[in-house]
Parts: structure tokens; sequence; C-alpha cells
């Protein structure tokens, strides 16, 4: 057992630990750190930017230039405020509760591969000072397991604020909260095993280098049906419109964050725009091959003048942008589910489908490795499915009647 | 280094243990276990066995305990539980004949056999090799076992359903005539 081990698997990692790879690690560290505090300033703005431009407002416009500062001095204030604890909370618990909520959401950014070089057949590694290394902190073999840990980790932030806020709205907004994620976290767990079915690997670094080609990227590998159930269970994860029951403020005043207010409110707000940015860079990590430049056939779209190493950044940065824009375009034309649309959603229609799509890639894979006529195998698995599906629409109809004679609303 | 990690782990095990049993409020407990969970889950990075930690996480503190969460909350016992009565009461002797049995049973064990304990072979652990390993042998040795332990959850859930949707012995529309 070595400290290598402990730490990543990353070639600037591998022989004795000396200076250079220390400082790298260090380096690399504040940068993560710093930029993500940035990203979910620039978020923050972004979104009320864009959102008051879809509703034919100006938005910020008054603390810098384009108002960009405005998340700076919003936060500069809330760091003045003071901090409230009501009478009937929990007091340790209520404290712990945002950082519960904080620290995963930054360690996510650990494992994203961020950029690399990836021209003319490269494998994304850069060299810096002489040293080979990744541009991604950590690249553990579990990798994207990691994701899902963080992720549910995180449920415990939003549980234990609504709780130990000691007061009904936040701990209804809580409950739900937590429901909400823990039925979409099965979806998004399904649609993730269909792209590790393809790329065959838990490592980000990996997932990204097998995706080197516009056909290779995992949402054409896949068959785009794993791409957008992800997508909506991401949203849903995020607590974001349209699934942001969690704090539907006509029912719930501000959900399970009711009760906080200076520095650990900042701290609730700050954990759910850097997930904005995570989990848009986990959806480009997966699907759209993360810092990878987009390549058709033998052509590579390149952007001539910039080095190898910086290209596969801006890649990154542009496909993040694009997947934030579209976050926050949801949020500005889509109207809020209702509670069991949301749960029908995601038990009746997500899993299934997501379940069933993986199960047709299975069979196509093991199909493909025995030589079986790829007809033969896609239609039985058809028609295996839709009989399922039957089964599935029967026993919804069973149910449902059975409700009906108890008297239930829905 | 090996010897720190080793010996934080382990006391987050054995805090969280600690607080598992003596705190008063459930929730706190629960948050106890959690930290044990954790503790174990560094074990077994520490281990390099990647994969159960990851999955030591996931599975246990982020669906099993936040369930249990879910019922405190739900179920309000966090308020109103006395502690000092006892629904069962030979409960109580009976826990700490069994703590001590197994404190020794293991304590033994260990004792008996720590020479013939030793470090297995080394496996080539590059990268993701160790999940490889596992799901080979999940998916081929232990087949068998392995669907039938899914057939128990079925089974499990299955009969949950049912006991918990019990059709209520009344005359469906004698009440709804009238109207």
């Amino acid at each position: 057992m070595n400290v290598v081990a402990l730490l990543a698997a990353d070639p600037l990692l591998d022989g004795e630990l000396r200076w250079t790879p220390l400082l790298i690690v260090v380096l690399k560290v504040l940068v993560i750190f710093v930029l993500g505090l940035v990203g979910t300033m620039f978020m923050v703005w972004f979104e009320r930017k864009v959102v008051a431009g879809m509703q034919n407002r100006i938005g910020p416009n008054k603390a810098g230039p384009f108002g960009i500062l405005q998340t700076l001095a919003d936060g500069t204030k809330l760091f003045f405020k003071e901090i409230m604890n009501p009478a009937r909370s929990d007091p340790w618990v209520f404290r712990l509760a945002p950082f519960l909520a904080f620290v995963p959401a930054f360690l996510v950014w650990s494992v994203i591969p961020l950029g690399g070089d990836f021209t003319e057949g490269r494998d994304g590694t850069v060299t810096w000072f002489g040293q080979v290394t990744r541009v991604q902190l950590a690249d553990p073999p579990v990798g994207i397991l990691l994701v899902l840990a963080m992720s549910s980790i995180a449920v415990y932030g939003i549980m234990l604020a609504g709780w130990a806020s000691g007061s009904k709205y936040p701990l209804l907004g809580s409950v739900r909260a937590s429901a909400q994620m823990i039925s979409y976290e099965a979806a998004l767990g399904l649609s993730l095993a269909a792209v590790l079915l393809s790329a065959g690997t838990l490592s980000t670094a990996g997932i990204v280098a097998g995706q080197n080609s516009l056909s290779n990227w995992n949402l054409v590998a896949t068959g785009f049906v794993p791409f957008f159930v992800f997508l909506v269970a991401v949203t849903a994860e995020l607590n974001r419109p349209p699934f942001d029951l969690v704090e539907a403020e006509q029912e719930l005043v501000g959900g399970f964050h009711t009760e906080y207010s200076g520095i650990p409110f900042a701290l609730f707000y700050l954990a759910e725009f850097m997930n904005t940015i995570t989990m848009s860079a986990i959806v480009v990590t997966l699907f759209l091959g993360g810092p990878q430049p987009i390549t058709i056939g033998e052509t590579t779209l390149s952007i001539g003048f910039i080095p190898g190493a910086l290209e596969g950044t801006l890649w990154f940065v542009l496909k993040l942008l694009a997947f934030l824009y579209a976050f926050v375009w949801f949020r500005a034309t889509l109207p809020r589910l209702r509670y069991d649309q949301l749960m029908d959603l995601g038990w009746k229609f997500m899993i299934p489908i997501s379940l069933g799509w993986f199960l047709l890639l299975a069979a196509i894979r093991t199909g493909d490795a025995n030589q079986w006529n790829p007809v033969v195998v896609v239609v039985s698995s058809l028609v295996l499915l839709g009989l399922g599906y039957l089964l599935f629409v029967a026993a919804l109809r069973v149910s449902a009647r059975n409700r009906e004679r108890e008297g239930a609303m829905f | 280094m090996e010897l720190l990690v080793f010996v934080i782990a382990s006391g987050m095990v054995l805090v969280g243990a600690v607080g598992v049993v003596a705190m008063r409020n459930p929730v706190h407990s629960a948050l106890g276990l959690v930290l044990t969970l954790f503790g174990v889950a560094v074990h077994f990075v520490a281990m390099e066995a990647h994969f159960l930690a990851a999955v030591q996480v996931i599975v246990y503190a982020g669906a099993i305990v936040v369930l249990f969460l879910f019922v405190i909350m739900l179920l309000g016992v966090d308020t109103a539980e006395d502690l000092s009565i006892e629904p069962v009461p030979i409960q109580r002797p009976l826990a700490v004949i069994i703590g001590v049995g197994t404190v020794v049973l293991v304590g033994t064990a260990v004792i008996r056999t720590r020479d013939t304990i030793a470090r297995g072979p080394e496996l080539e652990a590059s990268g993701d090799s160790n999940i490889r390993l596992l799901a080979r042998n999940l998916f081929s040795d232990q087949v068998l076992a392995f669907e039938l332990t899914s057939v128990l959850f079925i089974v499990a859930v299955a009969g949950t359903v049912l006991m918990t949707r019990k059709q209520k012995r009344v005359a469906p529309d004698r009440d709804r005539v009238g109207s």
C-alpha cells in the first residue's frame, strides 16, 4: 500500500513522490477550487441575465460591466448578515447541514477532465514542467461512481437541513427534495450503466479517451435514449425547474433552507449552482466526449492557432456552456410539474425505459461478441421488451383500479 | 502514512459506533452510523478495494441510512420516545449477552489465527482490474447465488407491497348508493 494508490491513478504520480509533482497537485487543487467558485459566480450571473433576456427584462446591470459583479456584491452582503439559529432547531446538525451540501458539490469537480491534448491522436495527457499529467485533479479507478456517491451524500445536506430547522415547511421541503433525488438517482444510475457498457471503464479519463470521434461519442454509441433520460434525471437531481417542487414558494416558502441566513444560506446557494455546473460537466464527459474535439470520419474540427493543450479546455468550456444555457432555458420556459406527475415520470417512465434500453444494448453487444444475426437479436429483444411493457401496463391498470376502489384522489 | 490512515479511519468507525449507541436522539444515532460507514469505506480504499469503498458509500450511506432517516422523520419517533420504558423486558440483558459473546468470539478468532493471517498474493492493481475481477467472479462462479439474491429481493418487495396493500373487507359500493 503506498501513497500513490491512495491519491489517484495519474501518470504524474507514478514513481516516488518528488517536489515538482506535489507542487503541480497543489496547484491543481488551488486552480480547481478557485475555478469552481468563479464558475459558480459566473453561473449565477449568467442565469439571471439570460432569464431576464427571455422575459424581456434587463437583469442585473449595476455592479460592474453588464452587472457581472452582482454576485460578488450579493456574496459580500451575505457575509455581513447575522447567522440566525431558530429556537427549536437542532444546533449541531443545523450547522453541519450546509457543509454536507457544499463539500460534495466541490469534490465532484476533482474527477472531471477539464481539458487535455487530443490533437493528432494523443491520449489527453499534457506535459507541465517536464511532468506528464492529466488536466484533472484525480482519476481514481472508480471514477464516475465517486460522482454517484457524492450525489447521494448531498441528499444528507438537504434532508438534515430541513429536519434540523425544527419547523414545518423546511421539513416538508426536505422530505420532498430527498424523495425526488432518491427516485431519480435510480434512472440516473441506469442510464449511466448504458454509458459504462459502451465505455468499458469507470474512470472518467478512460470514458473520455474512448470517445475519439463523433460516432464514438456515447451520445451516438448508446443511441440517444440514455442521454435524454440522463439529462432529465440530472435536472430532477439538481432540483432545478421544472422539477423545483422543493422550492415551490406558494406551498413551501423557500423549501429546506427557509430558516437559513448569512453564510450557511450562501453555502446552500453556492452548492446549488455549483451542482448545476458539475452535473453539466458530467453530461459533457459521459456523452459528448468531454474535452475531445469534434471528429467526423477523418476530419477533425480544429482551432488552428491555439496550442493543443489549451484546445481541449476550450472544447470542454464550449460544450459546458451549451448545457448551462439549456438548463437556464428549461427554467425560463417550462412550467413546474405537480408532485404526482414528477413521481410518475420518474418511476413509471424513466426507470422502465432506461432499464429496457440498457437490456437492449447489452443484448446487442452479446450478439456482436458471439456473431449472432443482428436482426434476429434486435427483433427478438424488442419482442421481449414489448411483452414486458404490456405486463407493466397491465400492472399499472390493476393498481389504478385498486386505488380508485379505495377512493384515492390520483 | 498507512498507519495514519488506519488510525483516522478506525477512529471514525469507533466514534461513530459509540455515537450510535450513546446518542439520545435517533437522528444523531443515524448520523453516527454514517460516520462508521465512512470509516469502513476509508479502510476499503486503504486496502485498494476502491469499488467496495464506492459501493459502501452509495448503498449503505446513500440508500440505507437515508431510508432510516426517512422512517425516523416521518414517524416522528425523534420527539416522543421515552427510552426508559421497555417494550420487551428481556431485550437489554439479551443485548448485553450477545454483545459480549460477539466480542469474545471475534477476539478469540483473531488471536488464534493471528499467525495464519497473511498478505494474500499481490494482485495487479492497475486501473479498474479490481472491478473486472469482481465482475467476472460474480457473473461466472457466483452467478447462481447472485440470481437467487435478486429473487430474494423481488420476493421481499412483493411481500411488502402485499402486506401494505391489504384489501379492506368492506362491501365496495354500499356507501355510494345514496349519493
